[in-house]
């Protein structure tokens, strides 16, 4: 396992050359090698959705895909989300309707949601929920979180 | 009972302002303990064997492995009760010499990164002589079963028993006898962030800093500094941004001792973040329960006498510092709930198995006591051709204060008007025309109701009353004025999501009239914060609260005094808001910001009459109170797959005062979608051999968006007067109500098969397998 890879990965923007093992995952390497923490670990097995990043434009599970996998792919993190001082509206709707309480899962959601919305602009109420059913939270209970993302989803088919 | 408007007489208390504490967390700026870089990463060798003797633990030669024989000077976790013949039980660190249930650390292996760690702890190789497991609560206390534990006789750690007196009178004179013999499978709290501590240690200092996943840092500190023998002065404990905790990150971890006794020999930073696999195996269960129960109504469907036996299957060890006396205990004292009977006779056992060991999750017990003395009321509603509700209104409390045959007060209490608000929501006869006219068709829709109350807000007596050699219950909170105007609150209180950094800041505001954007709320580090117990049972905006508010006042006083001093006006011609001072029906004023520079650096104006500084420190215990609500679940069931779909829900809620509508509201929303999980999803498995089958969240399944329906939430507010902020609090109620509901309402939709599901999760084979049982499937 000591053969290790040099690859570069593109994390909002900024490229990050590193040298890491063929087994290393995305999200391993996003926190520990680039020092973005922000994308949380809580499965590591592809079910909770805590890990969620935006890859070449879709969202994915970023313990479920190797860095290697990623690298010259344009990599989105919960950190790029604002422009600047400016929010997103995505992270405007989770303050506004209470989508967070302990914000661990938050970032994951939040990616989800944009990846998901940017894709597909006028998808329904009830597609939604089904998109929102793939990542887990344990606070909300989901409420405020679908409650959140319709609300960016009206301002973001606005703008 | 006084009516309140939201919002009258106050500014900041009612509002829902959004929370001081999400800009951070919605940008990734959160800072978690797995976030933090540490120079060696542990991983711990875990037992596959339930139960056993280790015979041998072999690394690779010179690698760096902790065994049992290094913590030798260590002591065992090993917390006390001093009632209910509680047998005290050690556990230690690693595992030394015998192995108890399956994910039991052995050993500790640590190497320069998670992978390296994880790579060698994989070499170890530990073999284990099997003995019998057991792993279900009412085996495990079969005469000749092995013993968990030498000192413990039949496995029994703890027992509680009560017999009121004329018990056996009352109960002869028994109209009809139901009986529910409930039985609730073991769960995980399963935060969304696992656990994790990073043990830092400081050259300097010879301090150690304990970064860790808790929500008591303070017991963390003193219990690691008693285990290891060294003054809490060499510990520093802080509790960083924690990922959802309900209750499971309250007991203390033997790995965070193993880190910082490590850090220590290393002189150096070690740390380790828990996978999911140990957090679903290893960390700590609750739930299990079985609970026989019998109910004696007189003519009228009155409850006359209860009658319970409890076993709760513990596990292998006593958590700290509750006890595992806490499930069964809470149990036997709660078990009678919102319904007025005097007879009762009750025995709660606690039960050592080859299991994970149980420890506190939100609603500790009630919501298994709940589920069962809800069936029961169903039960009797249907043996006396009633409404459940109208049975419930037969039984519930409704004249205060009411002592239970416990003797808990109930100092007030809205059981039956928070039910009729349901009622009247959900529309009942309207629902039961659907109800018939959707079983003409084959589909079959199902009503459910559960009515409990919430004990909150309990100070050091209510702890107390259950013997423990460690007594929780007041709050402490330091608060200060600096000279720049802008106020901080340090707090004892540990909150991991439920808002209190925005509504204790709202309690502070009101009193002193500053905008709660310039009030800081510190807690988690044991240098920063004062000694407190942490956030846990449903008490933190209570106790940290009511302490909140006393500091606050005293402030306030002193910022009048201050006022009436450079202002030159009697003190009660002075008011405070939005940031100054102000001398009523004048424009003379004197911003706060102005006298908080005066009492650091101009105190020689207020002439030896004012003490400098602008600093108070606020303490409180109370007695505690009940919030309550009635839960209403409307399911649909498919009798082909046993599949349960939860229609609607429906929570009418009574917590006194609510400080932040939105955050009260997010509170019950995840404590129902838990409840929801819990009676229909999630369970923790264990096969004979004591190996756990749910070991992921594939297994293990928490619910998702597509379970939890829209719920909808009525409230009233009831200002309490055993509370001086007149808040009840309401953190754990979602949860407790919840699995009631959704059960009674499965019964309710398959009541024409005369089946009566009485085990959670209720799983759709469960369903099936009661459906065939009934011989009336088609």
């Amino acid at each position: 396992m000591s053969d290790k890879l040099d690859i570069t990965l593109n994390i909002n923007g900024r490229d990050y050359a590193i040298r890491v093992e063929s087994r290393r995952t995305l999200v391993d390497a996003i926190r520990e090698e680039c020092g973005q923490t922000g994308t949380h670990i809580g499965c590591e097995h592809g079910v909770c959705g805590a890990c969620t990043v935006i890859v070449a434009g879709e969202p994915v599970r970023s313990c479920l895909m190797f860095a290697e996998q990623a690298a010259g792919k344009p990599i989105r993190t919960v950190e790029g989300l604002a422009t600047g001082d400016t929010m997103h509206p995505m992270q405007r709707a989770f303050m506004e309707n209470h989508g967070l309480q302990c914000g661990f899962c938050t970032p994951g959601f939040l990616m989800l949601a944009v990846g998901v919305l940017e894709r597909e602009p006028e998808i329904s109420d009830e597609d939604l929920v089904d998109v929102l059913s793939s990542n887990l939270c344990r606070c909300t209970g989901y409420q405020n979180i679908i409650k959140a993302v319709r609300a960016a989803a009206a301002e973001m088919r606005r703008s | 009972m006084t009516a309140h408007t939201r919002g009258s007489g106050t500014n900041w208390v009612g509002r829902s302002i959004r929370r001081l504490e999400d800009p951070a967390l919605v940008t990734g700026q959160g800072r978690f303990t797995a976030d933090l870089p540490a120079v060696h990463w542990v991983r711990f060798v875990r037992s596959s064997i339930a139960a056993g003797k280790i015979q041998s633990i072999e690394a690779p030669p010179g690698a760096n492995i902790i065994t049992a024989s290094d913590l030798r000077a260590l002591k065992p976790i090993r917390p006390v009760l001093s009632k209910f013949n509680y047998v005290p039980v050690g556990q230690p660190i690693l595992a030394d010499g015998v192995v108890r249930f399956t994910g039991e650390p052995i050993a500790a292996a640590y190497a320069a990164s998670k992978d390296q760690a994880e790579d060698l702890a994989d070499q170890v190789e530990v073999v284990i002589a099997e003995t019998t497991a057991l792993v279900d609560g009412p085996l495990a206390l079969v005469e000749g079963a092995p013993l968990v534990h030498a000192e413990a006789a039949g496995n029994v750690i703890v027992e509680g028993r009560v017999r009121t007196p004329g018990f056996d009178e009352v109960w002869r004179s028994a109209h009809k006898v139901l009986r529910v013999d409930a039985r609730s499978r073991r769960q995980n709290a399963a935060p969304m962030e696992a656990r994790a501590g990073h043990a830092a240690y400081d050259p300097a200092t010879g301090r150690v800093t304990l970064t860790c996943t808790t929500q008591m840092p303070h017991l963390t500190r003193t219990a690691v500094c008693d285990i290891i023998g060294i003054p809490e002065a060499e510990l520093r404990v802080i509790a960083p941004d924690v990922g959802g905790g309900f209750g499971q990150k309250m007991s203390l971890a033997v790995e965070y001792v193993l880190l910082v006794w490590l850090a220590r020999r290393l002189r150096s930073s070690v740390a380790w973040t828990e996978d999911r696999r140990e957090n679903l195996i290893a960390s700590f269960h609750s739930r299990d329960q079985h609970i026989e129960l019998e109910g004696a109504f007189d003519a009228g469907g009155k409850l006359i006498a209860l009658s319970a036996d409890i076993i709760a299957n513990i596990g292998a060890y006593s958590c700290f510092p509750t006890t595992c006396g806490v499930e069964p205990l809470m149990a036997l004292a709660e078990l009678p709930g919102p319904y007025d009977v005097s007879a009762y006779n009750c025995r709660a056992r606690g039960v050592l198995t080859h299991t994970c060991p149980m420890a506190p999750y939100r609603g500790v017990s009630r919501p298994v006591i709940t589920f069962a003395i809800e069936r029961l009321m169903d039960k009797a509603a249907a043996a006396f051709g009633i409404e459940p509700t109208e049975l419930r209104r037969r039984n519930l409390i409704d004249k205060f204060p009411h002592t239970s045959p416990m003797g808990l007060m109930f100092d007030d209490g809205t059981y039956k008007e928070t039910m009729e608000i349901a009622i009247k929501a959900v529309d009942l006869p309207a629902f039961r025309k659907q109800q018939q006219v959707a079983r003409t068709r084959g589909r079959y829709l199902g009503i459910g109701f559960a009515t409990f109350s919430e004990r909150t807000g309990y100070g050091s007596p209510a702890f107390a009353a259950r013997g423990m050699e460690i007594t929780p219950g007041w709050e402490t909170v330091h608060l200060t004025i600096d000279p720049s105007g802008f106020v901080e609150a340090r707090i004892g209180a540990s909150p991991h999501g439920q808002g209190l950094r925005t509504t204790l800041a709202q309690i502070i505001a009101d009193e002193i009239g500053i905008d709660p954007q310039f009030i800081k709320v510190v807690h988690g580090d044991t240098d920063r914060s004062p000694y407190g117990w942490g956030t846990f049972a449903s008490r933190s905006l209570v106790l940290s609260g009511g302490a909140s508010l006393i500091a606050a006042q005293k402030i306030r006083a002193k910022l009048i005094k201050m006022a009436s001093h450079m202002l030159e006006t009697a003190p009660e011609d002075i008011t405070l808001k939005s940031g100054s001072a102000h001398v009523i029906g004048t424009d003379r004023s004197i911003a706060i910001a102005t006298m908080a520079r005066a009492a650091y650096h101009q105190t020689h104006i207020f002439k030896g009459e004012i003490e400098p500084g602008l600093t108070e420190t606020g303490t409180y215990d109370p007695s505690g109170t009940f919030s309550n609500a009635c839960h209403t679940a409307i399911v649909e069931v498919d009798i082909d797959t046993g599949r349960v779909e939860v229609k609607k829900f429906l929570v009418a809620e009574d917590a006194g005062l609510i400080i932040n509508p939105m955050i009260a509201d997010g509170q019950v929303h995840g404590g129902v979608a838990q409840g929801i999980g819990n009676a229909l999803l999630e369970e923790i498995i264990y096969d004979e051999t004591g190996n756990i089958l749910t070991s992921t969240l594939a297994d293990f399944l928490p619910p998702t968006a597509r379970e939890i329906p829209e719920l909808e939430l009525h409230h009233l507010e009831t200002l309490t007067g055993n509370t001086i902020t007149k808040a009840k609090g309401l953190g754990e109620g979602g949860a407790i109500g919840a699995p009631a509901a959704v059960i009674n309402a499965i019964n309710d939709a398959l009541s024409s098969f005369g089946v009566s599901i009485d085990e959670m999760p209720a799983t759709p084979q469960r369903i099936r397998a009661a459906l065939r049982s009934s011989g009336k499937l088609r």
